[in-house]
């Protein structure tokens, strides 16, 4: 089976190089940015590079779950790995904003209020903020497994916030982010309650 | 009738320093000399000189190319503009499909740099060439009743890989009312830099209303239709709420998702700073045009 050789080969691959790989993009990015690689308008190129990245990161992120359940490919031991970075892209995405798109202070807060665009996508890294702090042993250990999973559900909503913020932000009627909030919905749809039982028996 | 309002930002005098102390000096009274002194300098520290070509042609809005902003300078390759005709018709004495070379033989076209400023709060300086609206609407004869000019983009959906998509309902249109359309800063741009327009920029032939954001500023025109009702436009039909029929500059009126109190010039890099938005993108003479109307209302 085509899933017990990946478990065999993820079996030898820590996580932890995956840590050094996710500073190239952003690197590059911004490389790019100084050096007139991403086109006459670097700042809202940027914006957008990272912004995508995040929402990528966080749909991989929910789909190791299902991967598991459904086709036994095991990717546990990299999910911290994935949010942590998708975490550290979203953090990036906002830096450039306020630094580098808004400016000035005094508009910042005008848009997180008044854009509800802005607005949806503050509510999803708030939501990651208590998943990106507790993503360690030992937090695990002092909120024990079940109180952890619980408070890590905050995931889906903050991928569906995220989706969400992009389909918010478009002119016209775009397909691409439709797409994005499509995949997100499927792999929370996954989740339901009465998806599991038939599923389980079928892959076990 | 060409030349009825002179260039106050032209290549031989790009930062037009003097130009804005004037301005300044005059609203501002003798009692501002100062005052009008610092604001003249930093008017020319922000640069009114024009962005470079590669800048211009290649960061644009032309969703029937891609709504990425460099699709239109990759796909608009295949957009064939000769020969060209425009059917100009509705309240004209002398409707007809008026061949491109035909109207540019009776035109006189003239440089105009115009500040162009992008509903998405990015703005540039591009140096037009072109002719006055006025003229050709005066060459098919406006008859007395019409009140309004529509516009219609050339629909080719084998050359224009975006209008697959519905991001807007094809072909792309946009209007006026006819002072505006009469007005000296009405122009139909032919050319960028004294070349001819490229297709991304709206080759052969596009409308360009300086003190407006850019979507009214209609590209690829072939059909101009003189009317006595406000015609339909894209954007206000596509949201109505976000884009109003006017769309005049207004850093007093924001769009519903994002401010329009500031910009950014394109082409300052990773650190570019946001500056000001000027009512009317500065250009005050068309104030009268709207005397007694509610510009946040009729946005
Ligand atoms: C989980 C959190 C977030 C995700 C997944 C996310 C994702 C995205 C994506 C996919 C885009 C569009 C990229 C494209 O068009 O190619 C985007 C654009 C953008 N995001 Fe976010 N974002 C998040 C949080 C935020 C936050 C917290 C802010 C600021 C407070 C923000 C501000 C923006 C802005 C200003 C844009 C560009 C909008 C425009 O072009 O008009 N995002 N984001």
């Amino acid at each position: 089976m085509i899933a017990d050789r990946i478990n065999a080969v993820t079996r030898r691959i820590p996580p932890w190089p995956l840590y050094l790989i996710a500073v190239l993009p952003p690197v590059w990015l911004l490389y790019q940015g100084l050096t007139g690689g991403l086109g006459v308008e670097p700042i809202r190129a940027l914006e957008h590079e990272l912004g995508q990245l995040a929402l990528k990161l966080l749909i991989a992120g929910l789909c190791i779950t299902p991967l598991r359940r459904f086709a036994g490919v095991n990717l546990m031991r990299y999910r911290r790995a994935v949010g942590l970075i998708a975490f550290f892209y979203v953090v990036l995405h906002l830096l450039v904003w306020l630094v580098l798109d808004v400016q000035i202070p005094s508009q910042i807060w005008a848009d997180i209020l008044k854009r509800p665009y802005i607005t949806v996508g503050m509510g999803a890294f708030a939501l990651l903020i208590p998943l990106a702090v507790t993503s360690n042993n030992m937090s695990i250990r002092k909120l024990g497994g079940r109180t952890w999973r619980k408070l890590h559900r905050l995931a889906y909503g903050a991928a569906l916030l995220g989706g969400l913020h992009f389909v918010m932000l478009v002119k016209g009627f775009q397909i691409e982010p439709l797409i994005y909030m499509g995949v997100v919905l499927v792999l929370l749809v996954l989740r339901l309650p009465f998806q599991r039982a038939p599923f389980m028996r079928a892959s076990g | 009738m060409a030349h009825r309002w002179t260039n106050t930002m032209t290549a031989r005098d790009v930062t037009a320093e003097r130009h804005w102390l004037n301005r300044r000096q005059i609203m501002a009274g003798l009692g501002g000399l100062a005052v009008a002194g610092l604001a003249g300098r930093a008017q020319a520290a922000d640069g009114l000189t024009p962005n470079s070509w590669e800048e211009i042609t290649n960061y644009n809005n032309y969703y029937e190319f891609g709504t990425g902003k460099e699709d239109p300078a990759r796909y608009a390759g295949d957009l064939t503009i000769a020969p060209w005709s425009v059917q100009i018709d509705g309240m004209v004495d002398r409707p007809g499909a008026y061949g491109l070379d035909d109207i540019l033989s009776k035109m006189t076209i003239e440089e105009r740099i115009y500040r162009f400023r992008c509903v998405e709060a990015w703005s540039m300086v591009v140096p037009w060439s072109g002719f006055e609206l006025a003229d050709l609407l005066e060459m098919a004869g406006v008859q007395s009743g019409a009140t309004h000019v529509a516009f219609e983009t050339v629909l080719r959906p084998d050359e224009m890989p975006g209008v697959s998509r519905n991001v807007l309902e094809w072909p792309y249109v946009e209007g006026l009312r006819l002072d505006e359309a009469m007005h000296p800063l009405t122009i139909m741009a032919t050319g960028i830099y004294g070349r001819d327009i490229p297709r991304q920029n709206g080759a052969p032939l596009r409308l360009v209303v300086p003190w407006k954001y850019g979507y009214k500023s209609i590209k690829s025109v072939v059909r101009v239709t003189l009317t006595d009702k406000e015609p339909p436009t894209s954007w206000n039909k596509a949201n109505a709420r976000e884009y109003g029929f006017y769309s005049n500059v207004n850093p007093a009126v924001d769009h519903p998702r994002w401010s329009q109190a500031t910009e950014r010039e394109i082409g300052g890099g990773l650190f570019a700073k946001r500056k000001p938005t000027l009512v009317f993108n500065g250009y005050d003479e068309v104030a009268s045009l709207y005397e007694g109307m509610d510009l946040t209302v009729n946005h």
